[in-house]
């Protein structure tokens, strides 16, 4: 009670000026990175595409009503399922390995979080092409499976592959925020409810679930955010087979030189999710509530 | 072999990193700028070229590593090397408004000719480009730009079918036997994913022009490209050389040289009876450039000998170089067939030319295709 008073003093103390000053680069920061390029973002949105890229006028809403024809609208279905898919076997795996980290001691704790974000040390690119590898049909995955009578299969350049891939490339920043809650968790709890009576699947579900759902919620989102947008995986490993709303916004800039249908294509992906991030918000609120 | 293999030409993938920074870069760039459209004053033959230093873009290991060194040892003019991914992102920075810095750009053909006519390209000076004469005269007058008035060919070639003639029964000589497989071969062949090359094979096969606009043919050539999907592995613009190689497809749309980096004496090129393309990548100058005797000094240097030999022979490309490419056709003919194509076989094919408005459709062409 004393420090709190104390500091809130001295913050005061502060003066208005210097609080002023000190918010000057997070302001900049934000100016420059976000609100000037998202702002050309929506203009570019309503102008009309110029013969080398570009944007030139008359102002136009012709890019946002193509925005709403089937083609495009089945483009962003299919990258949310593929996005959600890869978030929910993200979440399936990451889980129990964040689980079991937590079990460790913590010097094997530091090896195993070291281990998880290890691939991220190597190249995106060289780790996908890697998958390219292992996945075709003179591949050691197919190879393997013929061993054992299963294959040859038929797994690269396939929508499977794509969920894959983008599986991999983000589990870690499934794992981490989980960790993260489950760290904060107290044990104590599990161990008054085992005494209770209560069986694994209840400690999970009324214990360990929602103490850990700000987390969850935090992984899920970091999973599911990149992936929507991904367009490297599925061109590597999708083979063109499968496209998704992010190679469809790289072509409009690179290929077609639409950039403000590209823009109005960005902005359907930015409007969702704005929406995503509101439900998360409520969902932490209301997890808050239930860990009070 | 390895420069080969890492060359990004054409590689979307690979363009990916410039490609980001391209639209960061481009994004402030907006509009079309028209350009100088006034006559520079004529160039001097006689400039002293030692107080002249230019900056060229081209793609990543296009040309001889040391030609910095040997420009500047043959004509004494300065030179900085820069580099871009694709046409597209090059394109987006000469158009950008104001002084790129760029004195020489690569570019393929079909580019150089929007370039020109937004009034951004100097005339081709041909007093200080006197190489000009060894070239092929095919290869001057190529329709994006007859008489090679503001651009100079420096590599040509076609677009055909890769194959491996040992897990064929028949080599393909059609178009169709790629775009309606045999059974045995469906799930065994890979097509472009870039336009115009993804619509070329269809447009071809039903008798079009490759650069067709008419809207009618442009949704018979969607409709056969829908058809072929499903009997394709995929679509592959970067490894599908490799694929080849590894047993995984038989056939493959490829640009011609790249059928040999697979280095697999088993995979074969044929242009298919239909017909094909006639691809160009040209230099062009700048009307911006500061420096134009040794710009026009440095276009002379690429399309002569040295610079053809090495490009000829690392890049595995045909040379517009008459002399070194029939040095070529003899030395490589019978490993790389590519290479021994005459002027007369490539002019076959037809060239591409700039889309304009159209570009669109066949953008709309490969996401329906790709997403269907």
């Amino acid at each position: 009670m004393t420090s709190r008073t104390s500091a809130g003093v001295r913050r005061h103390g502060d003066g208005p000026l210097l609080r002023a000053l000190s918010s000057v680069p997070a302001l900049v920061y934000l100016l420059v990175l976000m609100v000037i390029p998202l702002g050309l973002v929506i203009a570019y949105a309503f102008l009309t595409s110029g013969r080398f890229g570009g944007v030139q006028g008359p102002a136009t809403l012709d890019n946002i009503t193509r925005l709403f024809q089937p083609l495009y609208l089945e483009v962003l279905a299919s990258s949310v399922v593929n996005a959600g898919l890869a978030t929910f076997i993200a979440f399936l795996i990451g889980f129990p390995a964040a689980l079991a980290i937590t079990r460790l001691s913590l010097s094997w704790q530091t090896v195993a979080l070291i281990a998880v974000v290890m691939p991220f040390w190597t190249n995106f690119l060289i780790r996908t092409y890697a998958w390219i590898l292992l996945l075709n049909r003179e591949g050691i995955l197919s190879d393997g499976l013929a061993l054992i009578g299963l294959g040859p299969i038929e797994v690269l350049y396939t929508r499977e592959a794509v969920i894959l891939g983008l599986t991999y490339a983000y589990i870690p920043l499934m794992v981490l925020p989980i960790y993260a809650s489950l760290q904060r968790l107290d044990s104590m709890l599990l161990e008054a409810a085992c005494n209770l009576g209560a069986g694994p699947w209840r400690r999970f579900r009324t214990i360990l679930l929602p103490l850990t759902m700000p987390g969850i919620i935090t992984g899920c989102l970091f999973v599911f955010i990149p992936s929507l947008g991904n367009f490297v995986i599925p061109e590597l490993l999708g083979g063109g087979n499968s496209q998704m709303i992010g190679n469809l916004i790289r072509d409009q800039f690179l290929k077609s030189r639409d950039w403000p249908f590209g823009s109005a294509l960005s902005l359907l992906v930015l409007a969702l999710l704005v929406i995503i991030v509101m439900l998360q918000a409520s969902a932490a609120r209301r997890s808050r509530k239930w860990g009070a | 072999m390895a420069t080969q293999r890492t060359r990004a030409r054409r590689a979307s993938v690979l363009g990916i990193a410039g490609a980001v920074c391209a639209v960061l870069l481009a994004a402030c760039g907006g509009g079309s700028s028209g350009g100088d459209a006034s006559p520079s004053p004529s160039l001097d033959p006689s400039a002293d070229l030692s107080k002249q230093s230019i900056v060229v873009s081209n793609w990543d290991a296009y040309m001889d590593p040391d030609v910095a060194l040997k420009f500047t040892d043959t004509t004494k003019a300065n030179i900085t090397v820069a580099k871009h991914a694709t046409n597209e992102e090059i394109v987006g920075k000469l158009t950008a408004g104001g002084d790129p810095g760029i004195d020489v750009a690569f570019v393929s053909g079909q580019y150089a000719q929007a370039l020109n006519e937004a009034g951004l390209l100097e005339p081709i000076d041909p007093r200080l480009v006197p190489n000009m004469a060894n070239l092929y005269p095919e290869s001057k007058n190529l329709s994006f730009d007859p008489g090679s008035t503001f651009s100079v060919p420096y590599a040509w070639g076609t677009t055909g079918i890769c194959y491996r003639e040992d897990l064929m029964a028949a080599a393909p000589t059609s178009w169709n036997d790629l775009l309606n497989p045999a059974p045995e071969y469906e799930k065994k062949t890979l097509m472009l994913a870039t336009q115009p090359w993804l619509n070329l094979p269809a447009a071809k096969a039903l008798g079009f022009s490759a650069n067709t606009t008419d809207e009618g043919e442009l949704e018979q050539i969607k409709q056969q490209l829908l058809k072929t999907k499903p009997t394709l592995l995929g679509f592959d613009d970067v490894t599908f050389y490799s694929r080849l190689a590894a047993g995984e497809v038989v056939m493959a749309v490829a640009w011609d040289g790249w059928c040999n980096y697979s280095g697999d004496p088993n995979v074969k090129f044929v242009v298919p009876s239909e017909g094909a393309d006639l691809w160009a990548d040209t230099m062009v100058v700048l009307k911006s450039s500061k420096n134009k005797e040794a710009a026009m000094a440095y276009i002379n240097f690429m399309i002569g000998d040295e610079m053809q030999s090495w490009m000829t022979n690392n890049i595995l490309y045909k040379s517009p170089n008459k002399t070194i490419a029939e040095k070529a056709a003899a030395e490589l003919g019978a490993d790389f067939p590519n290479i021994a194509m005459t002027p007369a076989d490539l002019a076959k094919g037809e060239s591409l030319i700039d889309l304009g408005a159209a570009s669109k459709i066949y953008q709309q062409i490969a996401t329906e295709v790709q997403a269907s």
